[in-house]
């Protein structure tokens, strides 16, 4: 408000409103809820960038060192390393930033060390941070330790703890590293260009031809979406591997590597850009056709001018959406990838292979760049799609063509037998007994306990993740939404609220996961007990699926009456009984897409588990992504077809319930 | 109930809204009394939907006072003060029966399931729709859920009845019609009401006192005749019912001097040689025979002075009356409008073209500043 | 009287709760690397003879666990680390999170499986000898000849045939890496890798899947090691498991008590058991060498010759280089995008 306009107010008694009790219960959810968003990534991503940011160092003049003569038993005063250093130079400073496990061997400070020489040395730490090994002994202590000499060849000094941008440089400086910059944005811009481009002939088919069987081309498309995104790997090991089915087809190229995982980047991303450009698509409006007839404009000219402008927005949204998923996949460059080094692997590397946590947190601070400039371009784009949808009216129906229909249908036909192949190939290698040896068919490949990766157990485990996020996920997203859209003033807050809730969506899985190891695993963290439980594998997998959940909720309490809450609140009713017999059973069929969409995401993520899920509660999709690196794809192909069977199942599950309860809770809607 | 029925109940005092740094009510004065029906009438953005939504608490002055029967309710949630409020989208539960619509606010309020049953019946019978209570909102028509919005709203006996466009989002036909119903409704309940609306037709038809707003302050008061016939500013004359303006100066008195000739007006404040709007509605036009002759008794101008012959130009049938734009040089290049009885055209036999005497009655013509 | 009887009940059933608190089993949290397949064998003949302790399995690849155990350094949620690569331990003990303990009969044990220190910080269990998986249907196919030593493997004739772990990730892959630079010496190691790496097709993640894939004829040759080798022959695989003549590095699964943990006892009867000679024909089901010495069984499909071939690996040396030769390791294969 502007204090310079005020002033005009004569008797300005400027009024605070009282709050209401309901205005007190909706501020104080709505607190609750941002403190979630807040505890659950704004912090977990602040203990991140700090961890990035620390470093090891060999701090040299930490230790105090003495050395005998001959005899053993004389020792000259004591000097630390650094001034050792200094007067020989043996360690360049850049040498001295290491890893968590750096070590740094003590006898190049002695020009003239010998082993076998009868001199003594004693060691010792100036202060409390100080830490050496003889051997793998650490020692803290600041008291002196006299050695042989045969002994103080084995003592190694160890980092201490610093904070600096070390990290960064050494990254940088490190091509082994840095390369998957590059790797990764060509593989997502490539995977990118192909993915759109067949997602616009196939939306293209079934919107703008008359072509037959959209139902089934349309089931099938979206098919991908319930399968780990590491799936179609393991398809196309079996596909073009060394013993591949059709490795005539690459003519020698090897599928381990970008090919492969371009490949497989096209099939589970190829839904999402169908579902985007398909909703532009449909939106257009007939009359500019009808324009573009009247005005004897070719066909070619009319989708120059009439269809590509129109969908313009829905391609550039796809394009970004897809090259988000790719650049942020773990799972299918994991499987496929090979030696192709990219970003989400890398912090696997890191932090699994070699417990460089602090070098994951630095490839996680450069993957999170490029998806939040994607995800910043597609929100913009979005924004303008959304207004573009609201302003067309008239459908546009296709007439039929029989040479642009059948032209159509071969292309669908094509997608979706890739589609279908890939799923085929992961269904037949499951059920082969040991290819390519033993074609003959077994459920082997089914007993899971006799595999890495937590056995049926980790199957059960997924189904409760799934049910738990879907469930709990959906309650807190959609209250939270409702809370942002329908509480009174508020204002700071409610715009606060809004920007965490889209802030996941920029997020990678890998560098959210990442992030929560650095901040729940803290035993000084209030919250540190829910490290290792199913408790945290929910909140991340909500977190991480958060905002789809938060916009479909949005959209659809924007669809109701504003003013439902102010009746209610004439009527002296608590907004809470409004929320419960009104806004949930009007909002069921919104609530009910939240939902599957939470399960079948939380059936098939990996990425944001892989670093927190325990032994107990093993995942499916992890178990895929196990089983798959010790070297059992048979078992591993098994397993990823049980999420789709378990997703598809849980799809016409849902379809059925929510006929069932349209017709019982939403009798209203008929006239 | 009341204590006094003279004084006013609902009292507003001095109050301003801002949004951010724009001014949406500047320094609002009101006062409303028992039982009364006021219109907040206005064009789009002038703050009376603003004002409506401070008086229910929904969105909270910046400044100023409101007091319901007495009590200061300024800083109360809606939650804690006394109305029912009608909304243009009808704002029906739509997963609710009718019936339990009309029964939402009488739920936990101490009734019975019985007293509330019968409560809803004699709502329902109230709005005339006695069979619709197992319907859902979806499966009446646009009139109807406002009716039975209406019914959830005064079903509580509220001491404030506030309705926002009620009228808005039906068609023409229901629209009269119901407008007649729900003030029928209002007297009968005699629940103090103030409705919101841009049409300044059903504002005259309804309201005991209209209030006209333009860019966030009131413009006038009044009932519906002295708005009317007494608009205070240009905008109010010409808000309400259509009104000719015509560049003047002032006269010394009560006159007003178009080019060379003087006219009496109504009384005004201007000193001589200002520059005003003189101002005259259509239908006060008063026709007279042709300039030549046939002035019979009917037709006896009553002020010599405000007499005038004019050349009639287009002419517009509007199935009540004729629509006709005169000429004379003393209006400048305006054409003065006036609409004129079909018997008046009749036996005037006035055609486009022709010649004619009117006469503008002095208290009919106004004089307001001239705009800038 | 009825609430008063639910409330006396209730009572009840209150004490017997806390009664079975105070006398329940002692739980331990064990982080172990060990295949999942043995675990529970593992626990059932610990519990015949221990039904008091329940084991609580916290299992994971070798890199995972020890990640998890060095994230875990300032507070400790494991009770006993049972079946993790000594290399591994070494690390933990360099970070002070071993609890030095002497199990009764720890003397029996081959001292090459013990830790130096006295009280030693860890104790051995078996070793897990690095081999050469060696797909003769495949090799037949493509006309290659089996290896016999490391030298072997870096001839023209397997140039794109064989695969190997990474060792930054791969336990199996660090042994190898290590054992070449003792064998070869440092340059001689790194020279030799050099050509190897001429031929590797690609680096695994995990160190059981390139005997894996050699089973499956995705590669001809699979560096891994023995136990996964006979588990694949033993399911069919048409398998030769090869020992290079230069002797193959190991290392071995070994046993500690995780400093801090509140069940010192029952951690310490762990201990114990584990060193015990039924413990060590325990482990001799899979593995050929044991820490027990003289009563190992041959292992069915194990090349004979391994306990020979078995280099005197220097564990100190392995732990204490890990980042410098891991940091080298990358700077030579891993920036390279794709071999080809």
């Amino acid at each position: 408000m502007s204090d310079a306009t005020l002033q005009n107010v004569p008797s300005g008694k400027s009024i605070r409103g009282k709050l209401s009790r309901d205005d007190i219960i909706m501020r104080g959810s709505m607190i609750v809820i941002g403190l979630y968003l807040l505890i659950t990534m704004a912090f977990p991503l602040y203990a991140m960038l700090s961890k990035s940011f620390s470093t090891y160092k060999f701090d040299l003049a930490a230790y105090e060192v003495q050395v005998s003569d001959e005899t053993g038993t004389n020792f000259s005063q004591p000097v630390t390393f650094a001034d050792l250093n200094e007067t020989l130079n043996v360690v360049a400073e850049t040498d001295l930033s290491a890893g968590s496990d750096g070590r740094l061997g003590v006898t190049q400070f002695f020009p003239d060390f010998s082993f076998r020489s009868p001199v003594n040395y004693r060691l010792r730490n100036t202060s409390d941070t100080g830490r050496f090994l003889v051997g793998s002994t650490l020692n803290d202590a600041t008291d002196w330790v006299e050695l042989d000499s045969n002994t103080f060849r084995r003592v190694q000094l160890r980092p201490v703890e610093a904070r600096g941008l070390d990290n960064f440089r050494t990254y940088f400086r490190t091509p082994a590293l840095s390369n998957s910059i590059k790797n990764s944005v060509i593989i997502a811009t490539v995977s990118t260009v192909i993915t759109v481009f067949l997602a616009f002939w196939f939306a293209f088919a079934l919107n703008r031809s008359c072509m037959r069987f959209k139902g089934f081309f349309r089931l099938v498309a979206m098919a991908p979406i319930l399968v780990p995104s590491l799936l179609p790997g393991i398809a196309l090991v079996y596909l073009f591997g060394n013993q591949g089915m059709l490795k005539e087809l690459l003519f020698g190229a090897t599928i381990y590597g970008p090919i492969g995982i371009i490949i497989g980047s096209v099939f589970f991303t190829f839904p999402h850009a169908f579902l985007i450009i398909s909703t532009a698509l449909s939106i257009s409006d007939a009359r500019l056709y009808e324009a573009s007839v009247v005005l004897r404009g070719s066909p070619w000219r009319t989708f120059w001018t009439v269809t590509i402008p129109g969908a313009r927005y829905g391609l550039v949204s796809a394009a970004f959406v897809v090259f988000n998923l790719v650049i942020t996949d773990f799972g299918l460059p994991k499987v496929i990838g090979g030696q192709f080094n990219v970003l989400a692997v890398d912090i696997y590397k890191q932090v699994i292979g070699q417990q460089n946590f602090e070098m994951g947190a630095v490839v996680s601070v450069v993957l999170i760049l490029p998806a939040i400039v994607a995800f910043t371009i597609d929100r913009l784009v979005q924004s303008k799609q959304v207004a573009l949808l609201s302003a067309r009216s008239v459908p546009y129906s296709p007439s039929p063509n029989a040479r642009l229909d059948w032209t159509l249908f071969g292309f669908s036909s094509l997608v979706a037998v890739f589609i279908v192949g890939i799923l085929a190939v992961c269904q037949f290698a499951a059920l082969v007994k040991f290819w390519p040896y033993d074609l003959s068919f077994s459920l082997n490949n089914y007993q899971f306990d006799r595999m890495d990766g937590g056995g049926w157990g980790s199957y059960y485990n997924s189904i409760k993740l799934a049910l738990l996020t879907a469930v709990i996920g959906t309650s807190v997203i959609f209250f939270g939404a409702y809370l942002v859209e329908k509480s009174n003033g508020f204002r700071t807050g409610r715009t606060l609220f809004q920007m965490f809730a889209m802030l996941p969506m920029a997020i990678p899985g890998m560098v959210l996961g990442l992030s929560y190891i650095f901040f729940f695993n803290n035993p000084s963290n209030p919250f540190y007990f829910i490290y290792g439980t199913m408790a945290i594998l929910v909140v991340s997998t909500v977190t991480h699926f958060y905002t789809v959940s938060h916009l479909t909720a949005t959209t659809a309490l924007q669809q109701m009456d504003r003013e439902f809450e102010s009746v209610s609140a004439s009527l002296k009713q608590p907004t809470l009984k409004l929320f419960s017999r009104v806004t949930v059973p009007v909002s069921m069929p919104a609530i009910l897409d939240i939902s599957i969409y939470l399960f079948v995401n939380a059936m098939t993520t990996v990425s944001a588990v892989v670093f927190l899920y325990s032994p107990k509660t093993s995942l499916a999709s992890i178990a895929v992504l196990n089983m798959d690196d010790a070297g059992d794809i048979a078992p591993a192909a098994a397993m990823g077809m049980m999420i789709f069977y378990t997703n598809a199942a849980a799809r016409i599950l849902h379809l059925i319930a929510s006929r069932g309860i349209l017709q019982r809770t939403q009798a209203w809607r008929k006239r | 109930m009341k204590t006094n029925v003279e004084s006013s109940y609902l009292k507003i005092e001095n109050l301003w809204k801002f949004f951010g740094k724009f001014l949406a009510l500047e320094n609002i004065s009101l006062e409303v009394k028992e039982g009364e029906f006021i219109c907040f009438l206005g064009p789009s953005g002038c703050g009376k939907t603003t004002l409506l939504r401070a008086i229910a608490g929904l969105d909270l002055q910046s400044s100023g006072t409101t007091l319901q029967g007495g009590k200061d309710v300024s800083n109360l949630p809606p939650s804690e003060r006394d109305f029912g409020i009608v909304f243009q989208s009808y704002a029906l539960f739509p997963n609710l029966s009718i019936e339990k619509n009309i029964a939402y606010g009488l739920e936990n309020t101490g009734r019975s399931k019985d007293e509330i049953k019968a409560r809803v019946a004699e709502l329902l019978e109230l709005v005339g729709l006695p069979e619709q209570g197992k319907k859902y909102p979806a499966q009446l028509s646009g009139g109807q859920q406002q009716r039975i919005a209406l019914a959830r709203a005064i079903a509580t006996n509220p001491g404030l009845l506030l309705l926002d466009e009620p009228l808005s989002a039906l068609d023409a036909k229901v629209r009269v019609h119901l407008r007649h119903e729900i003030k029928e409704l209002q007297r009968k309940l005699g629940v103090t009401t103030v409705m919101v609306t841009h049409d300044q037709e059903e504002a005259l038809a309804m309201a005991d006192r209209i209030v006209v707003m333009n860019h966030g302050v009131i413009e006038q008061v009044g009932t519906p005749t002295e708005i009317y016939r007494e608009p205070s500013s240009l905008f109010v004359a010409d808000f309400i019912g259509e009104m000719n303006q015509i560049t003047a100066t002032a006269g010394a008195g009560n006159k007003v001097r178009f080019g060379s000739a003087v006219m009496e007006s109504a009384p005004h404040q201007f000193n001589e040689g200002d520059k005003i709007i003189a101002a005259i509605r259509p239908n006060d036009i008063i026709p007279h025979g042709d300039s030549a002759h046939s002035l019979g008794k009917d037709d006896r101008v009553e002020t010599e002075s405000n007499a005038i012959d004019v050349e009639v130009g287009e002419m517009e049938f509007l199935g009540s009356f004729w629509r006709c734009r005169l000429r004379h040089e003393l209006f400048g290049n305006e054409d003065l409008i006036a609409d004129f009885s079909i018997n008046a055209v009749r036996r005037l036999e006035l055609s486009e073209g022709s010649t004619m005497l009117i006469e503008l009655p002095p208290t009919r013509l106004m004089a307001f500043a001239g705009s800038e | 009287m009825a609430p008063l009887k639910t409330k006396s009940m209730l009572g009840a059933s209150m004490l017997a709760l806390m009664s079975s608190v105070a006398f329940a089993e002692t739980e331990l949290t064990v982080y172990t690397a060990v295949e999942a397949e043995d675990l529970s064998r593992y626990a059932e003949t610990f519990n015949a003879s221990h039904p008091d302790i329940t084991i609580n399995w916290v299992r994971d690849s070798t890199g995972v666990i020890t990640a998890k155990l060095l994230a875990e350094r300032d507070n400790p949620q494991a009770d006993v680390v049972w079946g993790l690569a000594a290399t591994s331990l070494l690390l933990l003990k360099s970070e002070g999170m071993l609890e030095a303990y002497a199990p009764a009969g720890v003397e029996n044990l081959d001292p090459k499986f013990v830790d130096g220190d006295n009280p030693p910080a860890w104790v051995g269990m078996d070793a897990w000898v690095a081999s050469v998986c060696f797909n003769t249907v495949e090799a037949e196919r493509l006309g290659l000849e089996a290896p016999t030593s490391w030298q072997d493997l870096t001839d023209e004739q397997y140039r794109g045939h064989v695969i190997m772990p990474n060792p930054a990730s791969s336990g199996t892959g660090f042994l190898d890496v290590s054992s070449w630079l003792q064998i070869f010496g440092e340059e001689g190691g790194w020279a030799y890798m050099d050509a190897l790496h001429e031929n590797i097709a690609r680096y695994t993640h995990s160190g059981s899947a390139p005997c894996k894939l050699a089973a499956s004829g995705e590669i001809p040759i699979g560096v891994s090691f023995a136990f996964r080798g006979a588990k694949s022959k033993a399911a069919g695989a048409p398998l030769e498991i090869i020992v290079p003549s230069e002797g193959v590095g190991w290392d071995m699964e070994a046993t500690a008590i995780v400093a801090g943990t509140d069940a010192l006892e029952a951690a310490q009867t762990l201990v114990d058991f584990t060193v015990t000679q039924e413990a060590n024909e325990m482990y001799n089901v899979g593995y050929a060498v044991v820490a027990y010495p003289g009563i190992a069984q041959p292992v069915e499909h194990f090349p004979e010759n391994l306990l020979d071939a078995m280099i005197d690996n220097d564990f100190e040396f392995a732990a204490n280089n890990r980042a410098a030769i891991l940091e080298e390791w990358s700077s030579r294969y891993d920036g390279k995008s794709d071999p080809q």
